[in-house]
């Protein structure tokens, strides 16, 4: 019986290594294009950018916030902007986003992660609504609901949505401006690599660290 | 090989396993929200299925009787764990979509009930068909479902517009719509088998 049991899940195991082996540089490959693919999304810039991955932390309303960014930067080493990760909870779960800033602060496009609203009503989110966001800059844009005094026109019947939507972006907006007058000092020649893909990921930790003594 | 021809047709109609055996409704009310993820939930299915049984119906003169559901349920979340992890190399938009309910195969009953019911007890052909089968029964009863739900809820089929906007009403993408619709089909189903008797 217990030899019976052993093989079994020894082979299961063995068999479950192999396959994890075999699809495991494929699975990374599709985690990092989608990665791109959203940054390509809120921030299209133009000429040869260098993206940095860097970390910003953020005392909103009292709570300390991380969030995980990619920092631009052209081929002389200028700050061009970032894409920000933020969440929120929304009406169904939390509403995962990633928000792309210009160096002024001018939100360049906003784009949903993953989400739980409710299809057919705060699900729209990723359609009209986000649009909205687009070229404004919070400085003069607030980031608020109509309805709550704020710029943010609502998707109907969906304001709960909306607030988390409005509330991340305004999160991501304010840990960005805290943050920014440290990218722009940031960026040494020599991150300005020709093979750009890889610097993001090994610039990780130092980057970590960098966000700290700024503290 | 009529009998083999019985023991793969059996699980399309007449012992569907989401129409008639009403086994596996989670991930039917839960993944039917568009036809082709109905689809895709049907054929991860059905490979689990067919593999586990074709697995379970070899080894059934090893495994003792006292332990064959732990031996029964390693074996399916292998299958399972298979599947998850080479969706999420290759069809990352589906696997997104599917997410929590890859891993819940594992304990659709549908997948389990056949191991137990029918590859412990028969040889590896028929088990293989048996699997085969269900699979495509269940399949077809989630894309059936998934077309319904997503031209009335959506307008389109396959991501195919067919009605206008204007016209989607949303409650069939939700989850009462899951349970209106399988009710329904139930329902043409059993007439349509009551007809033909």
């Amino acid at each position: 019986m217990l030899i019976a049991l052993f093989v079994i899940t020894a082979v299961s195991g063995g068999l479950l290594g192999l396959v994890y082996g075999m699809t495991k540089d494929a699975i990374a490959e599709v985690d990092a294009k989608k990665n791109e693919a959203a940054i390509q999304a809120v921030l299209p810039l133009d000429g040869e950018i260098t993206y940095k991955a860097d970390t910003l932390r953020y005392n909103y309303e009292g709570a300390d916030l991380t969030f995980p960014c990619n920092l631009a930067y052209d081929a002389n080493g200028n700050f061009k902007g970032a894409a920000v990760k933020t969440s929120e909870g929304g009406f169904g779960g939390k509403i995962d986003m990633m928000v792309g800033f210009l160096a002024d602060g001018t939100i360049k496009g906003t784009s949903v992660l993953s989400h739980a609203e409710t299809p057919g009503l705060g699900a729209n989110m990723t359609g009209k609504f986000k649009d909205q966001f687009v070229d404004k800059n919070p400085a003069s844009f607030k980031l608020i609901v109509t309805k709550d005094g704020g710029n943010v026109d609502a998707i109907t019947a969906a304001t709960i949505t909306s607030r988390a939507f409005s509330k991340a972006v305004d999160k991501a907006y304010k840990a960005f401006e805290a943050n920014k007058s440290q990218f722009i000092t940031k960026a040494p020649a020599k991150e300005v690599t020709p093979d750009a893909d890889v610097a993001p990921a090994e610039e990780n930790n130092e980057n970590m660290e960098g966000g700290q003594d700024n503290e | 090989m009529s009998n083999n021809v019985k023991t793969f047709t059996k699980g399309l109609i007449k012992e569907n396993p989401i129409l008639v055996l009403l086994l596996g409704c989670c991930p039917t009310l839960a993944t039917t929200t568009s036809a082709i993820n109905g689809m895709s939930m049907g054929l991860a299915t059905t490979f689990v299925l067919i593999m586990s049984n074709l697995v379970i119906s070899l080894l059934k003169g090893f495994i003792p009787d006292k332990v064959r559901i732990p031996c029964f349920i390693v074996v399916i979340a292998s299958f399972v764990t298979i599947v998850q992890l080479v969706m999420q190399a290759y069809v990352p938009d589906i696997y997104e979509t599917l997410g929590l309910f890859i891993p819940l195969i594992v304990v659709n009953c549908i997948v389990l009930g056949r191991a137990e019911a029918f590859a412990s007890k028969n040889p590896v052909w028929p088990s293989i068909l048996d699997g085969a089968g269900m699979g495509l029964g269940f399949t077809l009863a989630l894309t059936v479902l998934g077309c319904i739900r997503e031209l009335l809820g959506s307008g389109s089929v396959f991501g195919l517009r067919i009605l206008p906007e204007t016209a989607n009403i949303l409650v069939f993408i939700l989850p009462p719509g899951a349970f209106i619709c399988l009710g329904f089909v139930i329902a043409i189903v059993n007439q349509f088998k009551k007809e033909s008797h």
